[in-house]
């Protein structure tokens, strides 16, 4: 898809991008309104789509937009929305030793990077884009792949299932005895 | 720098988000969302190095992703569930006060 571009175009692009995807996940991480997190999780969901077709990966861009930014954005927003706080805002956000956590994850981050940006067996620079339609996809789902996308399939139903028994559960067993 | 550099940095930088956020807020939908961060990391990285990778044509990376996201979607679901139950029941979502079976 970009294969003619030049490469600063995909540069500028790459990093448009990533600066939305991360600042949009470090907002969803940290604002006290729990709607704003969502959104800003919604943004960072759209911005890994666009990272996603930025590498010629076409099929998992529209899907990450549909199932992600669709499906479980809302989900999340309604699952907020249903369990609100009484008295927002009289706490704080963060558990009492949270900077514990903060910096837990930044030596994870320093680790990794580390590991990273000194690997010396990821230099293969640009590389031509590879070919991956959607037909070929669905033949290799249809053929290779056909009993782990069977046992997904059986996965997602039991999933979806007991997520509805579980959120219901509580109705049933407070309406015949009444006491805890 | 290579762009499969690019690439690692940014998912690693959204890993360390997701976990920073994951275990020190204290409402549990946000823990969920920190979660949800980390897994869309890993995929970034498996699209990134099969991108990269010395032989894109086999499509291994892309499958995986699919089977991840549905996996993902089928954790959230479960997920938000239980968190809607146990607001049901403790009148709360903060991790922190969820402490029944503390010793």
């Amino acid at each position: 898809m970009f294969k003619g571009s030049p490469k600063s175009v995909m540069t500028v692009a790459f990093v448009i991008l990533g600066v939305l995807t991360l600042s949009s996940g470090i907002a969803a991480m940290m604002q006290r309104n729990l709607v704003h997190c969502a959104l800003s999780l919604s943004i960072t969901l759209a911005g890994l789509a666009g990272l996603y077709l930025q590498l010629d990966a076409q099929f998992v861009g529209f899907a990450q937009i549909l199932i992600y930014v669709g499906a479980v954005a809302i989900l999340i927003v309604f699952a907020i929305l249903l369990t609100r706080e009484n008295e927002p805002g009289s706490q704080s956000r963060y558990i009492s030793n949270g900077y514990l956590g903060f910096g837990l994850a930044l030596a994870l981050f320093a680790v990794i990077g580390g590991a990273i940006v000194s690997s010396k067996t990821l230099g293969r620079g640009q590389v031509p884009a590879p070919e991956a339609t959607v037909r070929q996809l669905g033949d290799q789902l249809m053929t290779r792949y056909v009993l782990p996308l069977e046992v997904l399939g059986l996965l997602l139903t039991v999933a979806l299932i007991g997520a509805v028994i579980i959120a219901m559960q509580e109705k049933e067993s407070k309406s015949p005895g009444g006491t805890k | 720098m290579t762009p499969l550099h690019g690439y690692l940095l940014i998912s690693a930088m959204l890993f360390a988000i997701g976990l920073g956020g994951a275990i020190t807020r204290r409402n549990a939908i946000i823990v969920l969302i920190g979660i949800e961060l980390m897994l869309n990391a890993a995929n970034l990285n498996f699209i990134a190095f099969w991108r990269f990778g010395p032989n894109p044509e086999a499509l291994t990376g892309i499958v995986f992703v699919i089977f991840s996201i549905a996996v993902a979607a089928a954790e959230a679901a479960v997920g938000l569930g239980l968190i809607i139950s146990i607001y049901r029941h403790y009148k709360t979502a903060n991790v922190d006060q969820i402490d029944s079976m503390k010793g």
